[in-house]
């Protein structure tokens, strides 16, 4: 009976599997990029990034109508533009780059939101703010996925750099010219999950299964590599009981998804290992040494 | 003595401001040299001079045949994310960055080595901490632990002994004694006189401009540390005119 509540759903019907497998590739690449995010403070850039893309997606949207590579590239182009142009108002004005960053992406929301409502329809609106895993095609899954690949593939040959520049960026710069490339790379990163996870969670919600599953991980491990293993996991948990959750109660996918993972989240705020409030409150006898 | 670093009528600086304004002189190899000067000197900005984190406005650093990545270069500990989850040991091993580069593994013989720097400064047992669970001098232990196995000619050290307790600070000099005796060319930001006094064979003294260097003794006079502080106050001034100045014209 359990087991048909589980299982199901996956084995009856290919767009429940197809979105099994987005969600996983999503996992497999924003867990890790959102443990870096988090590390380097910039969770709200993620969420800043996110809007920042829409109106290059809706711009495809209007050229093409809901065509995944149009709205893919433009999504690229919208992002880096931003994250370019708010770099150089902030450095070249007396603005500081968060209120510049902050500028710039309440622009390209109203943008995008404005550009859509110009063709589409409010079904059109709606995919593109909260997108709809379960209406992938076999064509947005592959991008999922070969995202997921290239994501993995960067981040392994960029990893070292980018750790060090993390900790210790002024060693790094006397021993090696890799840290600015690395950076400027993982912000490409960062705006290729987006997309990704733009088809599948929308706008508002993308950013939500990078810095969740970061967060998490936070409180159970102390060093880098459990930790995005953690993120990796926990978002590949909160996609699939998102997905379960949705199926059998018809709450949307996205949101689903979203709401798991931020019950983990809750779970391990108050029982967490590292820091968390229960630890906190009855802390185990201290040690001798 | 041949020199290892020329500095060419050098000005570093920040936005067009100069930090350190006209330097020329050797620092011959196999040199103690201290660093010192008040706050706002110039003393790091020389080092990350040196170190080629920061391009000279004019003039040049020459290094004598050295590569910049052959430099042992310790950050000040405020530059540090100490919050970042990396092991002690792993801290350590980015000193070998030189022949691991993005891709190498460190094979037995590496991993031997890192736990003997670890063990050379004192840390002993602590390899598999968090960096973040150190206390400011195990820190710093940890920072020279790193500058061992870089194993460089030149040495460049900005403020090591700040806030560090008497015992920590004598271990730490006794490894700077070790380079020196090696033959390396040793740069050390300090603002501790006394430390100088007894442990540095040269002093620099710098206030932008260089007040003095030379032998320590020569160099640390009452007269020339005077002159120092009054040479930066006399810098912030000018500093402040300038901004004047813009914002009249702004106007």
């Amino acid at each position: 009976m359990l087991a048909d509540a589980l299982l199901a759903p996956f084995a009856d019907f290919a767009f429940m599997r197809r979105a099994l497998a987005a969600v996983i590739a999503l996992s497999l690449g924003g867990g890790p990029i959102g443990v870096f995010l988090m590390l380097r403070r910039m969770s709200l850039v993620g969420d800043a990034m996110a809007h920042a893309i829409l109106p290059g997606a809706a711009i495809g949207f209007l050229l093409s109508g809901l065509n995944l590579f149009a709205m893919t590239t433009g999504g690229l182009i919208a992002g880096f533009a931003v994250a370019i142009l708010s770099g150089v108002v902030a450095r070249s004005t007396g603005l500081k780059e968060d209120a510049s960053l902050a500028s710039f992406y309440l622009t390209s929301l109203a943008l995008g939101v404005t550009i859509v409502s110009i063709k589409g329809t409010n079904v059109d609106l709606l995919h593109v703010l909260f997108g709809n895993i379960l209406a992938l095609d076999d064509q947005t899954l592959l991008l999922v996925a070969i995202n997921a690949t290239i994501t993995l593939v960067v981040l392994a040959v960029i990893y070292r750099p980018l750790v060090i520049e993390s900790v210790d960026p002024l060693f790094l710069r006397t021993v090696s010219r890799a840290g600015a490339p690395a950076h400027l790379l993982f912000l490409v990163l960062i705006v290729v999950n987006l997309v990704s996870g733009f088809q599948a969670l929308g706008t508002l919600l993308s950013v939500g299964l990078m810095i969740l599953p970061a967060s998490i991980a936070r409180f159970w491990s102390r060093d880098i590599t459990p930790m995005i293993c953690i993120a990796a996991a926990s978002a590949i948990v909160s996609g699939y009981v998102g997905l379960v959750v949705s199926f059998q109660t018809r709450i949307p996918s996205g949101p689903a998804i979203i709401l798991v993972a931020a019950t983990l989240y809750g779970f391990s705020v108050l029982f967490g290992r590292n820091g968390g409030v229960v630890r906190q409150l009855f802390p185990a006898p201290h040690l001798e040494a | 003595m041949a020199p290892q670093l020329q500095f060419r009528n050098v000005t570093l600086g920040y936005d067009r401001h100069p930090a350190v304004h006209h330097l020329s002189g050797d620092v011959g190899a196999g040199a103690l040299l201290a660093v010192i000067g008040p706050n706002g000197a110039g003393k790091s900005t020389l080092l990350r001079g040196i170190a080629g984190i920061l391009k000279p406005l004019s003039g040049a650093i020459d290094l004598c045949g050295l590569d910049h990545r052959d430099i042992a270069y310790l950050p000040q500990i405020a530059e540090i994310d100490r919050s970042f989850p990396i092991s002690a040991f792993d801290f350590v091993s980015t000193g070998l960055w030189r022949s691991t580069g993005l891709f190498g593994g460190l094979d037995l013989k590496a991993r031997g080595r890192i736990v003997a720097a670890i063990a050379a400064v004192g840390l002993n047992g602590f390899e598999n901490r968090p960096i973040g669970t150190l206390s400011g001098g195990q820190m710093q232990r940890l920072l020279f632990a790193r500058v061992l196995l870089q194993d460089a000619r030149l040495i460049v050290l900005d403020e090591p002994l700040n806030a560090i307790d008497a015992k920590t600070s004598k271990d730490l000099l006794a490894l700077i004694e070790r380079w020196h005796g090696e033959g390396r060319t040793v740069l050390v930001a300090l603002h501790d006189l006394d430390m100088v006094r007894t442990n540095f064979p040269d002093t620099l003294l710098l206030a932008r401009g260089p007040v003095a260097w030379g032998p320590t003794k020569e160099a640390l006079t009452a007269e020339n540390l005077m002159v120092a502080m009054r040479m930066c106050e006399a810098f912030d001034d000018h500093a402040a005119a300038c901004a004047d100045d813009v914002a009249t014209r702004a106007a």
